[in-house]
């Protein structure tokens, strides 16, 4: 249980900058992921958080103590690896007893042989056992205790790590993408039983993955990192709904969202032949980028696929279809703006539940969305926030 | 439909046996012929001298146990490998780890370490021998410096053994060292990241927790063959002393060359290489025990 | 601006990392580090005072006070006679014929059984490994006696053949060859019989440039051992025609020669090209030794 605070944490490799500055606080009891493309430096965050790194400057403050200094185990941070990084040659029991036998035993009696020459430790050895065997039972694997890592599956494996984690009651739970080892079934399934822990534990996790599901579908919030800069900060619906930059909301959602170059001029924003009203938001003309997610356009006149009603003023764009795919219960159409054939355009839509045969897309056809779901950036790709599109004036008249 | 598969079978069988006949000829010529023959003349009395000889059964394997010159030579060898072994084991073990933790002048170690490995023993030898030579030798010249006594290494009974020891070492270490750091390579470095989370930072328990178990196969395979090595003792001791002073250096592989091939004792010296066979699958034995229960995790 | 971000930023890591260099310098690390430079000084002096004495007169090499550099130059003299006046150079040559001879055998035998052994079915297979692996840890020692009798029968003593008989077929490369082989991916070679390779087109063309490390590996590790062999030239060469440059060292086993500096020559004449050896396939070398470990 603690408070982390990260503040402007740096860190370069040879003269490549891997961190460029992060600020980032993380709640006692919070569920926090690092998310980004690999390179991003996500991983190195948390190997500094860890300790197994040491910054080129700024602060680290555990519960407002700094311990940018301390060595890995003076922080009382558990890790689990992604490869798990079990001990080869010891048993599950052994593996995950090692952060107590550190802790609690003196030098000498960790030594090959001490367990001869240390009777007066009896007590101390048998209470490390009692507690591994009570975290072994939480994690359901007491049955596999006396086994090699080399002896069990990778799910197994996975709870041993996990169970070495939590054995030692750790201030701060750091994971760095431990389900990537995994196939996907077992993926979902140790997906629900780590936010379980997390529920029933109320320790702080700081959980490091590429795989924005994951992250969606586990934290309290989520940090985008990109190219070293934290990119946006925040729960992982306003994330997906209200992103930050143009970045942020190309990360997040798949398939990516639809993006737009666009000219606002005297207060008319136009781009792929829409021309719309402009309220609010910095004046004077400008280039804007304009984004809408896939599932925000509205297919009209394909059979089979399920058309969600609009709400408020809408526009619509004439679309060339040019491949579709059959997701089961959704599908993704893929095509480009009929008089713009430079952008392509992407449109994910619910298949009708009433319809049996295949779904069929005429090759030309118009999609609808309303103005509500347009978000604007900038062109230095930030958000543009209080801008009011309306529907204009000549677009009306037609 | 099982036509064409059986006749790819054919096919492949008849091109597997010309592709293994040469070597297995030389094989039956080189190793298993000799092997057996070997066994045949450590029964009989057969000297290269005269070319009469008869079947004696065990009398040379008798002769062997009651020979003080092969108890003597057993001895030696014993006391040369108690000598030989820790230092060709602790020391590269050693340099593996001091050399592999630093970034810089690493390659450097290991070329300068690594050298004797590829040089010609013999030749080097030479040059021990005159380092340590009784009079004029630098080694000597040294300790002297210091106000030492002077050491008759190659010339004393009492220090032969070891001067032939730390000749070999000189010559081995390196090769071991590569053994070691080529064990510690493969490694996981995640192990060590986990043992620094979970509170092994010092390098005490870096060591027995992590580097040393992982290590045991290399371990158990660089103690096996460097007792081999030890076993094999001959170069050196040819080049340098040929035994002497007073059988002092007469180690079991110099013995059973002198029988065979200075004496002639052909049929004493196939009884005494038998035993020296012996021995090596006993250490091959060792290994397969010791390295099925290292390497297995 | 932008300028003096730019002059500063590379400055900054690099003090960063000077003063990090100097942070992590423990005295355990310092004296780690005079230990291994002491020790490295131990193996390398050997050769300095071979070379040196090489270039020294006879009266110079014992001196009591030593110095790498002669006080009177007799280097060209020494070389000169032992290149010329004695017949290293034959030395030399035997040297690297007889290790020639057996590479190239050992290649010719080891890779085609390896490869039968790797990845063909054939009857007897089982026993052929399994005599492979017993017979690495035969040494030539055991099978001295009869091989050398062998020899004599056959007439053949001191001949290049009975230098090179023993090594002719190496278990060693047949099993570690036979390993690199298995671990080739058995699907390239049934996309290979596919596309209508036959057998030995697959061996050739695919296999054999696919073994190409493992092979140099071999050849610097087999011609080094046999380069550096004292055990078989001491039993079966005779003449000094036939005397390998290891061998040769036996001349001056006894005290004999007086002649110092023309000694350490000699030595230095017959260490050199495994030196050569060394700097130029060290890699090599130490892949072999640790294929060699990895078998276990």
């Amino acid at each position: 249980m603690a408070r982390l605070e990260l503040k402007d944490i740096r860190k370069s490799f040879g003269g490549t900058d891997v961190l460029r500055g992060i600020d980032l606080d993380v709640e006692d009891g919070e569920f926090m992921s690092l998310v980004g493309a690999s390179g991003c430096g996500k991983s190195t965050l948390l190997r500094i958080i860890s300790g197994l790194e040491n910054a080129d400057s700024g602060q680290i403050l555990l519960d407002g103590r700094p311990v940018g200094d301390d060595p890995p185990s003076g922080r009382n941070v558990a890790m689990v690896f992604q490869d798990y990084a079990l001990y080869p040659h010891m048993s599950v029991a052994q593996n995950m007893a090692m952060p107590l036998v550190m802790a609690r035993l003196p030098i000498y009696a960790r030594l090959p042989g001490g367990r001869l020459f240390t009777p007066h430790l009896r007590g101390s050895r048998a209470d490390i056992a009692l507690q591994v065997e009570k975290v072994a039972g939480q994690l359901r694997i007491d049955h596999l205790l006396s086994r090699r890592p080399a002896q069990l599956s990778g799910g197994q494996r996975q709870r041993v790590a996990l169970g070495r984690a939590l054995v030692r009651n750790p201030s701060l739970f750091l994971m760095d993408e431990p389900l990537s080892n995994l196939d996907a079934k077992l993926r979902v399934e140790v997906r629900k039983e780590i936010v379980e822990l997390h529920r029933k534990s109320d320790l702080t996790f700081v959980y490091v993955t590429h795989d924005q599901t994951e992250a969606m579908t586990m934290s309290d919030r989520v940090a985008l990192l990109r190219h070293g800069r934290l990119l946006q900060v925040a729960m992982p619906g306003s994330l997906y709904f209200d992103p930050a930059t143009i970045d942020v909301a190309r990360f997040i959602g798949s398939p990516e969202i639809n993006l737009f170059p666009a000219r606002r001029k005297d207060g008319t924003l136009s781009f792929a032949g829409v021309r719309l009203s402009l309220s609010g938001g910095p004046m004077g003309d400008s280039d804007l980028m304009v984004a809408i997610r896939p599932e925000a356009l509205v297919v009209k006149g394909a059979a089979g696929v399920a058309s969600s009603p609009l709400e408020g003023p809408q526009f619509s764009i004439g679309v060339t279809r040019e491949a579709i795919e059959d997701l089961g219960a959704e599908i993704v159409i893929h095509g480009r703006i009929a008089r713009m054939p430079d952008i392509a355009l992407r449109i994910r839509a619910q298949k009708s539940l009433h319809h049996a045969g295949p779904v069929a897309v005429p090759a030309q056809f118009d999609v609808r969305a309303s103005l509500s779901s347009l978000l604007f950036f900038g062109a230095d790709g930030q958000r543009i926030n209080g801008v009011t599109a309306g529907v204009a004036q000549k677009a009306l008249a037609r | 439909m099982s036509a064409p598969a059986s006749l790819l079978m054919r096919r492949q069988r008849r091109l597997a046996y010309w592709l293994v006949a040469p070597a297995v000829l030389l094989i039956l010529v080189i190793y298993v012929v000799p092997m057996i023959l070997v066994f045949a003349a450590s029964l009989t009395d057969y000297t290269l001298v005269s070319d009469y000889w008869e079947f004696v059964g065990l009398d040379n394997y008798r002769r062997m146990f009651g020979d003080p010159q092969f108890a003597n030579a057993l001895h030696n060898t014993l006391i040369y490998a108690l000598v030989f072994l820790p230092g060709a084991f602790f020391t590269p073990l050693f340099l593996a780890i001091a050399i592999q933790s630093r970034r810089r002048f690493r390659s450097f170690f290991e070329v300068i370490y690594f050298m004797p490995v590829t040089s010609t023993l013999t030749a080097m030898a030479l040059v021990w021998s005159a380092l340590m030579d009784s009079r004029q030798g630098i080694i000597n010249n040294s300790l002297q410096a210091l106000g030492l006594p002077a050491i008759n290494f190659l010339g004393s009974p009492d220090t032969v053994l070891y001067a032939l020891a730390g000749i070999s070492l000189w010559s081995v270490i390196g090769f071991n060292m590569v053994l070691f750091l080529a064990g510690l390579t493969a490694i996981p470095q995640n192990l060590y990241y986990a043992a620094a989370v979970d509170g092994a930072d010092h390098p005490v328990d870096r060591f027995f927790r992590v580097t040393w178990p992982m290590l045991a196969p290399t371990s158990v395979f660089v103690a096996v063959t460097s007792s081999i090595t030890a076993f094999k003792l001959f170069d050196v001791v040819a080049m340098l002393t040929q035994g002497k002073p007073a059988h002092a250096s007469e180690v079991f592989l110099y013995l059973t060359f002198l029988e065979g091939f200075e004496y002639f004792n052909m049929g004493y010296s196939a009884a005494l290489s038998v035993f020296f066979l012996g021995i090596i699958f006993l250490f091959a034995l060792v290994q397969t025990l010791l390295a099925d229960r290292a390497g297995r995790y | 601006m932008s300028l003096i971000q730019t002059a500063s930023a590379p400055m900054a890591p690099l003090m960063t990392r000077a003063a990090q260099a100097l942070k992590g310098l423990t005295p355990g690390k310092v004296l780690t580090f005079l230990v291994l430079l002491g020790g490295a000084w131990v193996v390398i002096f050997p050769y300095v005072w071979m070379i040196s004495s090489s270039l020294k007169p006879t009266d110079e090499v014992y001196d009591a006070d030593f110095t790498i550099w002669p006080k009177t130059f007799a280097g060209v003299q020494n070389y000169l006679d032992v290149l010329i006046e004695q017949p290293y150079p034959t030395f030399l040559l035997n040297s690297l014929i007889v290790c020639a001879g057996v590479l190239a055998v050992q290649l010719v035998t080891a890779i085609p059984a390896a490869y039968a052994l790797a990845k063909l079915k054939f009857r007897g297979a089982t026993i052929l490994l399994g005599t492979v692996i017993a017979c690495i840890t035969i040494p030539i020692n055991v099978t001295s006696i009869p091989l050398y009798l062998g020899l004599v029968r056959a007439g053949l003593l001191d001949t290049y053949f009975s230098m090179m008989f023993p090594f002719l077929v190496s278990v060693f490369a047949i099993f570690l060859f036979r390993q690199f082989f298995k671990s080739y991916p058995e699907s390239i070679i049934e996309a290979a019989r596919v596309d209508g390779f036959s057998e030995i087109e697959i061996v050739l063309r695919l296999i054999v440039p696919a073994a190409v490390p493992a092979v140099a590996a071999f050849s610097v590790f087999s011609f080094v051992a046999h380069w550096n062999d004292l055990y078989w030239p001491l039993i079966v060469v005779q003449s000094q025609d036939k005397m390998t440059a290891s061998l040769s060292m036996m001349q001056y086993r006894s005290e004999f020669d007086i002649n110092y500096g023309r000694t350490f020559a000699a030595a230095t004449v017959v260490t050199i090209p495994m030196l050569i050896v060394f700097f130029f396939a060290r890699r090599a070398f130490v892949r072999g030794i640790t294929m060699s470990g990895v078998k276990g």
